[in-house]
């Protein structure tokens, strides 16, 4: 009836209303409607954008800690000129002279001019005399041959190739003057000094505070190797054996409510305060050797303990009970039922949870800050396997975090390159976890 | 490594036991498995159960008890006159192991014979000169009653070593003989074996109430030993927090309202980025987002959950940092004197917050049941009408549940504000400001040298205790909430 009176017209206070002309209150929602979802996918973007300027970041920071310049030259030395040399009194010194001839020669080979002395060549390579006296002290028959030699480079010269240290910025000091620059410029034209990739940032151990050049991650790699290691062995025996108690055999009463409780409390405790827990209980109360990673991984896997029960509670759930049941038919005890049955089957997922809980320990910086392994410097490999469990060593992010708070500026690259390498281990890890759950996914 | 050695000597007791018991129960029951009450490796279970475990349980309270006693003993004999005016028992107790360390170094590297690191006339220059050739760390020359301590602190762990070794080698193998007098074919084996296991797992899953009462005993004691030293209202009331490490006793404030002001402050400013970001991705995620956008926008999301902290705190720190100076800098504004900064720490950490307050909003979200969007739509109401009236009040209470969660995480963290917020202790109102909070404090007062009896040191622990209490109280709050509200609609 009304729809009748409306279409009409014959309603005085309503005006002409279609459906293909919208009213001002209609284009007022619709645009509320428009700018409320503009809204969420601003925030999305936002949150994607933050994502890349993350990792290009740390893409452009880091990538230059993997290479290294270096001084690319050809040298000849003749049998004359190595006995002339050791019959010097400063040897050294004689192999540089004809470094710096060599050097000269192939830059006039090329037609560039430039002027410079051994004391412009010492701050740029370091004493390079010494390195080739050593050579052919070692190699006396590739006397009169032409050896390739690559020197590595000041780390001024490196900073100055990255743009870290810029012709502007530069004062002169005993490091490096103005004039070295000209050089480098010069033997960058000349294709002597190049780029190479840094195998000691890979394979070696933390340098000094005045070498950042020398610095490699690959003991404190160890070090979370072997942490790692304790993780594995303590955090996923004792998380299945919990998750089984708590899933399959557990009573509802107090206890068990507090093991819960306190599982899901534990979840969310700040890691500084396990810091502190390992701090108090393994070093001060049981002289456990300080800056050990048998230390460090006794504290990461209270950590990884409550992410492992809560993967693997979720696992052994997703088991049907008709598996139980079938086990329990056909005479198993529940135990049997348990062990033999569910486990397997539960398996794929609970090593899935694993990784994931071991990633997030293997990121872990705070309380490795407590137990002492930032003061100590990862100088060198561990002697032996027990020893990698209780030497002092360093871990991965706490290495980084020691470059981070050094006060020259060159350790920065080295940290950011720190995180690639961290990076390249945790995506590792979650791949293999993907693949897991990938691989064995099962529906019922 | 007389205790390793003694672990595999009772794991091959267990082991050996294991196989006896097998054939000894196969004998009994004439070779014929289906005149047993169990298989025949619960015989074996359970005799090398019964041939570890006792024998280790020993092992471990010994392990435990046995310096504490012999600290004991040792401390006794130290004559009040040996201890200097400026030191306790204890430091000189901890000098005595350091000495009775150096003395096993000594030995065994070679540069003491065992004579001589026993015999309580030794010559003490001759001592001391033997430990620092085995390179063990001593800070002086060795007193006598030092060195006699050592000595019999050696002697009291060598002998209380011995008699664990004997005692529990004897107890695995009575434990042993035990089982195998068991292993006959009626013999109830597999329950036996299914009760130990049943408690192994009992009490792995105890080890949560363990960490628990651990980290609260250690952080109670040590806050304890803190407020006899330094008075708890000065501690919780003090407006300034200036530890000096020189001057021990008294010297130092140690207020803990600037520290807890900062870390409210990050807290506040990393909320204010990761609420709106992360509310309005959950709203789109799981209102708007078809399902392509959905899951490749929610993984990668959560990626920023997933990154290591020292990645955001070395973000803070060389990337937005400088970024900020240089527009709110000397060059700029001129209002930020530098890169460390409230904002800078805030920022950052509102970054890693949003995926916390996304996914969790976004379950929450979801489990809004459709009858309701369906009648909201029926009303006439458009979708963001629906979403505001409808379905965030009905969502509220789980929201507000993951912004707690938030909160606490945020309060929690450390390594980005130990390098994007500063070190200063200040109570200032400019987010420009440097600032600290609890966390960057506990690393830098538990990473100097200080001693553990200076309150300088031991303030630590009653941050650490103060920050557990407010994280915990702020996660069962949270956990409280949506728990109770998830419940609403099922």
């Amino acid at each position: 009836m009304s729809d009748a009176s409306l279409s009409s017209g014959a309603a005085p206070h309503s005006g002409a209303k279609s459906l293909l002309v919208q009213d001002a209150r209609t284009r007022k929602r619709n645009a509320a409607e428009r700018r409320f979802k503009a809204y969420g996918m601003i925030a999305i973007l936002i949150g994607l954008f933050f994502l890349v300027v993350l990792a290009v970041s740390i893409i452009r920071s880091g990538t230059p800690a993997f290479t290294q310049t270096v001084v690319d030259v050809e040298f000849t030395l003749t049998a004359d000129q190595y006995a002339a040399a050791e019959g010097e009194l400063f040897k050294t010194k004689a192999y540089e002279g004809l470094l710096i001839e060599q050097i000269r020669e192939t830059l006039e080979a090329q037609g560039i001019d430039v002027a410079f002395d051994a004391g412009a060549i010492e701050r740029l390579l370091g004493k390079p005399g010494g390195t080739l006296r050593e050579y052919y002290r070692a190699n006396e028959q590739s006397l009169g041959s032409p050896v390739s030699f690559q020197l590595a480079a000041a780390s001024r010269v490196d900073g100055y190739l990255t743009g870290r240290v810029t012709r502007e910025a530069l004062q002169d000091t005993r490091f490096m003057q103005a004039s070295d620059l000209d050089l480098v410029d010069a033997l960058l034209e000349a294709g002597i000094i190049t780029r190479a990739f840094n195998w000691t940032f890979i394979t070696g151990a933390d340098s000094g505070v005045d070498n950042p050049g020398g610095a490699g991650i690959g003991a404190s790699v160890i070090g979370s190797f072997f942490m790692m290691l304790v993780v594995l062995i303590l955090s996923l025996p004792i998380g299945v054996a919990a998750s089984i108690y708590l899933e399959e055999f557990a009573p509802q009463n107090r206890f068990t409510d507090l093991i819960e409780v306190n599982i899901s409390n534990l979840a969310a405790v700040p890691s500084i305060v396990f810091g502190i827990l390992g701090l108090a209980v393994f070093i001060q109360f049981m002289h456990l050797p300080q800056s050990a990673p048998l230390v460090g991984g006794l504290v990461l896997t209270l950590m990884t303990l409550p992410t492992i029960i809560i993967s693997t509670r979720a696992s052994l759930k997703s088991v049907p009970p008709s598996i139980r049941d079938a086990a329990l038919g056909v005479g198993a005890s529940k135990m049997q039922a348990v062990f033999h049955h569910v486990l397997p089957l539960a398996m794929p997922g609970i090593l899935t949870g694993t990784i994931i809980g071991l990633a997030q320990a293997l990121g872990e910086t705070a309380p490795l800050l407590l137990i002492g392994m930032v003061g100590f410097v990862a100088r060198g490999y561990p002697d032996g396997v027990l020893a990698g469990f209780t030497e002092p060593n360093s871990a991965m992010p706490a290495q980084i975090y020691t470059w981070a708070a050094r006060a020259d500026a060159s350790f920065y690259e080295k940290a950011w390159g720190g995180i690639i390498i961290l990076l390249l281990f945790l995506l590792t890890m979650n791949i293999i976890a993907i693949i897991l759950r990938r691989r064995f996914e099962r529906r019922w | 490594m007389p205790i390793l050695w003694l672990f595999l000597i009772v794991l091959a007791i267990a082991i050996a036991g294991y196989y006896l018991g097998k054939a000894r129960v196969m004998r009994s029951a004439d070779g014929d498995r289906r005149h047993m009450h169990s298989l025949p490796s619960y015989y074996g279970g359970n005799v090398a159960i019964k041939a570890a475990v006792p024998a280790l349980i020993v092992m471990l309270i010994w392990l435990l008890a046995q310096p504490m006693i012999v600290s004991n003993a040792v401390s006794g004999m130290i004559p009040q006159a040996a201890i200097a005016d400026n030191s306790s028992r204890g430091l000189v107790l901890s000098e005595v192991r350091r000495t009775a360390d150096g003395l096993d170094m000594a030995v065994s590297a070679g540069t003491l014979d065992a004579a001589a690191a026993s015999d309580p006339q030794a010559d003490l220059d001759a001592v001391t000169e033997g430990l620092q050739q085995a390179g063990a760390i001593i800070t002086s020359q060795i007193t006598q009653p030092v060195l006699s301590a050592a000595q019999s602190y050696r002697a009291l762990n060598a002998r209380g070593t011995l008699i664990m070794s004997a005692v529990v080698i004897v107890l695995s193998v009575l434990g042993a003989l035990w089982g195998l007098r068991d292993a006959q074919a009626d013999y109830r084996a597999r329950n036996v074996v299914e009760t130990a296991v049943r408690w192994l797992l009992i009490s792995a899953a105890s080890i949560a109430i363990l960490t628990t009462l651990g980290i609260v005993l250690s952080l109670v004691f040590n806050t304890v030993e803190f407020f006899r030293l330094y008075p708890a209202s000065d501690f919780f009331f003090g407006t300034n927090w200036a530890p000096s490490f020189s001057g021990r006793g008294g010297s130092s404030d140690l207020g803990v309202l600037p520290l807890l002001w900062g870390t409210f402050y990050i807290s506040l400013v990393a909320l204010a980025v990761a609420i709106p970001i992360g509310l309005f991705a959950a709203i789109y995620l799981s209102e708007y987002a078809s399902n392509g956008v959905r899951s490749f926008a929610k993984p990668l999301l959560e990626v920023l959950a997933g990154i290591p902290t020292i990645v955001y705190g070395l973000f803070a720190l060389l990337t937005v940092g400088p970024l900020l100076v240089s527009v709110f800098g000397r060059d700029g504004l001129g209002i930020m004197p530098a890169g460390t900064a409230v904002i800078t720490a805030g920022l950052v950490m509102g970054v890693m917050l949003i995926p916390f307050v996304s996914s969790l909003s976004d379950d929450i979200i979801n489990a809004v049941p459709q009858a309701m969007r369906d009648g909201s739509y029926g009303l006439g109401a458009t979708k963001s009408e629906t979403i505001r009236q409808v379905i965030l009040p009905a969502a509220l209470p789980g929201i507000v549940g993951a912004i707690l969660l938030a909160a606490s995480r945020a309060i929690g963290e450390t390594m980005i504000v130990v390098l994007g917020a500063g070190a200063a202790a200040r109570l200032s109102l400019n987010p420009f400001d440097a600032m600290t909070t609890v966390t960057a404090k506990i690393v830098s007062q538990l990473t100097g040298d200080a001693d553990f009896a200076s309150p300088e040191a031991l303030v630590a622990f009653a941050l650490g205790m103060t920050l557990f209490v407010i994280t915990l109280a702020l996660n069962v709050f949270a956990l409280y909430i949506v728990r109770k509200y998830r419940e609403q609609y099922d």
